[in-house]
């Protein structure tokens, strides 16, 4: 057992802190540090930066153009990311279509859709949940009929997460009522521009619009955009959610927002002192700091585990459950640190205006994040189904 | 012992839970969180006919010489119907402050026209640094020829946006945190020097940000003695503290109920949430949650209404269970209702909204600890 960087680890991680410094746009970071909220333009243009230096798909296959790296090297390189604030991936092209493209899809389905995902041309979006089917996602009722050499789809999709930039989207959609529920789903390949598709938004707690409702009307898809066979739909879904719970926990970020906080207690006035001298808080965002070790820890087990030849399995449901408590707990303690400066509501207008901000300068995001962050517990398969995924998978129950 | 509220007490909670049914659902309230004003001056005036705005003032201020158990009443109704009438700073705090200080101009010139719901007040005594602590005052007012001159900055000053008079706590002598030496100005919003910034909350109520520079005052501003008004206003807040958590509990409730109604329609894996035993037993947690913080509302408000010794400290008791009842109740409220629970087309998430404000208004659930602890 040995947990720390070898020379050559610390000499990738100086590269990658120095690539990042010179090519980090300054504009994008002045938002992102001030909380400025990020247009699509800004996160495609970051992500292009990555795609040119061959660091964006990095967990590919190298002959799609995934990077190669140990486990330790993507391990750096997220928290590099994470440490110079950069925007996050989006993950629903390359990490969640181009994994099921490439592991499950036609040569030329792979030559069709994984440059265009590499290289950010095609922003994409993830077709799952349905008003009728959150947790018990099997139930989707999105009815896709095969007719000559097309599919046509109807139904509802709902939570689409930045439906409104996207190009294309990926659909679980049933091709077969007959048997039980989780036969018959098939994975489908939609563009966004086909007649019939239309995105409304859904504005959520925070005041924001993240997510959609997603209405597919006589959709005409063409069978070739049918990922694996017919009715394998259920099981690349499982796939998927694996990859999905192990990005999800989102520890690198939480790190950084730790220390920032951390300096925030320094700085942010108290009677006579700080907020620092609020034992009290600091005891709780010192157990927080806690809890993040043993989830990173976690997290770098399960690398290490995929790193000799494993699978993410069940067990990123760990990651999932305890990455999450983690993301709510900080988010609320942000929310404790700043007392009555918390409740002040800035829309997404005020934020990009130069009027002078009300409170402390960080105080804008504070409240939509805590609120915003509530639903990290309930996607991506929510915490609930999560503890059945242990209970059944890892426990044998 | 008698936990039971008096026929004109039930009749005044029955009176506010029908105008709520009648004029006041989800879909009402939103609109007029919409608007400029940010509430409703028409229902403001039917509170007043209500009687709602007289209640805690003595008979002599025009008042019904309502207690603690009455504006818990009314404020723990209000909670469930999530009224965004600006009660507390107007009632409990500004008015309360000027009936208990307010020599007999002041009075005449204020009392009337709250009482009828013509004037709005807002109480500015928070500051960036004071965070929940009252005697944290760095605004200063100088004595100034025959009057006083004000210096200095309040934030969250809530309803400030509506408020036509602020009154404001500011140091008259004594260092930063001395509870000696604060006194309490009433202050026209259009006075010279005076500026407001005015926004919303996150909970759907207004505030203002308070910048003093060089207001003159003359003498008749000063409301009570000068540099002896502390303990008033810990008086007043604590009354305002009681009265907010009168409102998160009567919260607490309806999102129980919602979450309730919510799991019980809402089917998946071919049943309804509610048949899940997992969940059954979350809201069994956040039902004895809600009626063991109950208990100490009542107890609480028991307390201040026989002036016990230790009402005080039954106070930051209730506040401290509210902080994090409201945490808990309100979370799994939003997590049992799932991706709906964090739409704003659904009423829970601003009922969760105005929960997460009252953790922390007045004091969040460490500072009460550590008051009670202190006590």
């Amino acid at each position: 057992m040995n947990l720390s960087f070898s020379e050559e680890d610390l000499k990738f991680q100086a590269e990658v802190r120095s690539f990042i410094k010179e090519n980090y746009p300054s504009e994008i970071k002045e938002k992102m540090d001030n909380g400025t909220p990020v247009s699509k333009d800004d996160i495609v243009t970051w992500q292009k930066i990555l795609s040119k230096k061959g660091w964006f798909a990095i967990n590919w296959p190298e002959e799609h153009g995934g990077s190669g790296w140990s486990v330790t090297q993507k391990f750096i390189f997220q928290n590099e990311l994470a440490e110079a604030n950069t925007p996050n991936i989006v993950p629903f092209g390359v990490s969640m279509c181009a994994p099921v493209i490439y592991t499950f899809g036609t040569e030329e389905q792979k030559e069709r859709f994984l440059p265009d995902i590499r290289d950010n041309n095609v922003w994409w979006c993830q077709g799952y949940s349905e008003p009728g089917s959150g947790s018990d996602l099997a139930s989707l009722k999105t009815k896709a009929e095969k007719k000559g050499d097309k599919y046509i789809v109807n139904g509802t999709k709902t939570w689409t997460t930045m439906a409104q930039h996207a190009d294309w989207i990926f659909c679980l959609v049933r091709t077969d009522s007959s048997g039980i529920k989780q036969q018959g789903i098939s994975f489908l390949l939609i563009d966004m521009k086909s007649p019939g598709v239309e995105v409304k938004p859904i504005i959520t707690i925070d005041g924001s619009h993240e997510v959609n409702m997603v209405y597919l009307d006589n959709v005409e898809v063409p069978a070739e955009n049918l990922i694996g066979e017919e009715g394998a739909g259920w099981s690349i879904a499982k796939f998927l959610l694996a990859h999905e719970r192990t990005g999800i926990g989102g520890i690198p970020h939480l790190k950084r927002e730790i220390r920032r906080l951390r300096q925030i207690t320094e700085e942010l006035p108290l009677n006579e002192g700080f907020l620092k001298d609020d034992q009290l808080f600091m005891d709780k965002l010192n157990k927080v700091e806690i809890d993040l070790l043993s989830a990173e820890f976690t997290e770098l087990r399960t690398l290490a585990s995929i790193s000799a030849g494993g699978h993410p399995g069940p067990e990123s449901s760990i990651l999932k459950i305890g990455g999450t408590d983690l993301q709510q707990s900080l988010s609320d303690l942000y929310v404790e640190a700043l007392g009555y400066y918390a409740h002040p509501f800035m829309s997404e207008e005020d934020l990009k205006s130069n009027e002078k901000r009300i409170g402390p300068d960080f105080a804008a995001n504070v409240m939509p994040h805590y609120l915003n962050y509530r639903k990290v517990s309930i996607y991506g398969g929510s915490n609930e189904v999560q503890r059945n995924v242990i209970a059944k998978a890892v426990l044998g129950l | 012992m008698d936990f039971l509220i008096s026929d004109e007490q039930k009749q005044l909670q029955d009176l506010i839970h029908q105008f709520i049914q009648k004029d006041y659902p989800f879909d009402v309230r939103e609109k007029l969180v919409k608007t400029e004003e940010g509430f409703s001056k028409d229902f403001w005036k039917t509170f007043s006919q209500f009687g709602l705005l007289a209640m805690p003032f003595s008979e002599e201020d025009g008042g019904f010489n309502g207690g603690p158990v009455d504006i818990m009443i009314i404020l723990e109704a209000f909670g469930t119907g999530l009224i965004v009438e600006p009660y507390i700073p107007n009632i409990v705090l500004s008015g309360n402050l000027v009936s208990k200080l307010g020599s007999k101009d002041q009075k005449d010139a204020i009392l009337p026209n709250l009482l009828n719901g013509d004037m709005q007040l807002a109480f500015a005594f928070s500051e960036p640094q004071s965070r929940f602590d009252l005697n944290d005052v760095t605004t200063a007012a100088e004595i100034d020829g025959d009057g006083y001159k004000l210096n200095g900055y309040k934030c969250v000053v809530m309803n400030g946006p509506a408020a036509d008079k602020l009154i404001v706590s500011a140091r008259t002598a004594g260092s930063q945190l001395d509870e000696n030496g604060i006194s309490l100005f009433i202050v026209d919003r259009e006075t010279k020097g005076v500026s407001l910034r005015d926004y919303s909350n996150v909970d759907g109520s207004k505030a203002s940000e308070l910048t003093l520079e060089d207001v003159v005052l003359t003498k008749d501003a000063l409301l009570g003695k000068q540099d002896k008004a502390f303990s008033t206003i810990e008086e007043v807040v604590n009354l305002a503290t009681l009265a907010i958590s009168a409102e998160a509990i009567g919260i607490m409730q309806k999102m129980n109920e919602l979450t309730l109604e919510y799991t019980k329609t809402r089917e998946q894996f071919g049943q309804a949430l509610s048949q899940f035993q997992a969940l059954q037993h979350r809201m069994v947690d956040t039902f004895m949650v809600h009626e063991q913080t109950k208990s100490l509302l009542l107890m609480a408000a028991a307390k201040m209404n026989d002036k016990s010794e230790d009402a005080v400290k039954s106070i930051s008791a209730l506040k401290y269970q509210v902080g994090n009842a409201a945490k808990l109740i309100g979370e799994e409220a939003i997590q049992l209702h799932g991706g709906m629970g964090v739409t704003e087309e659904m009423s829970i998430g601003h009922y969760f909204k105005r929960l997460t404000t009252i953790r922390t208004i007045f004091g969040n659930a460490d500072y009460h600890l550590k008051k009670y602890s202190s006590l």
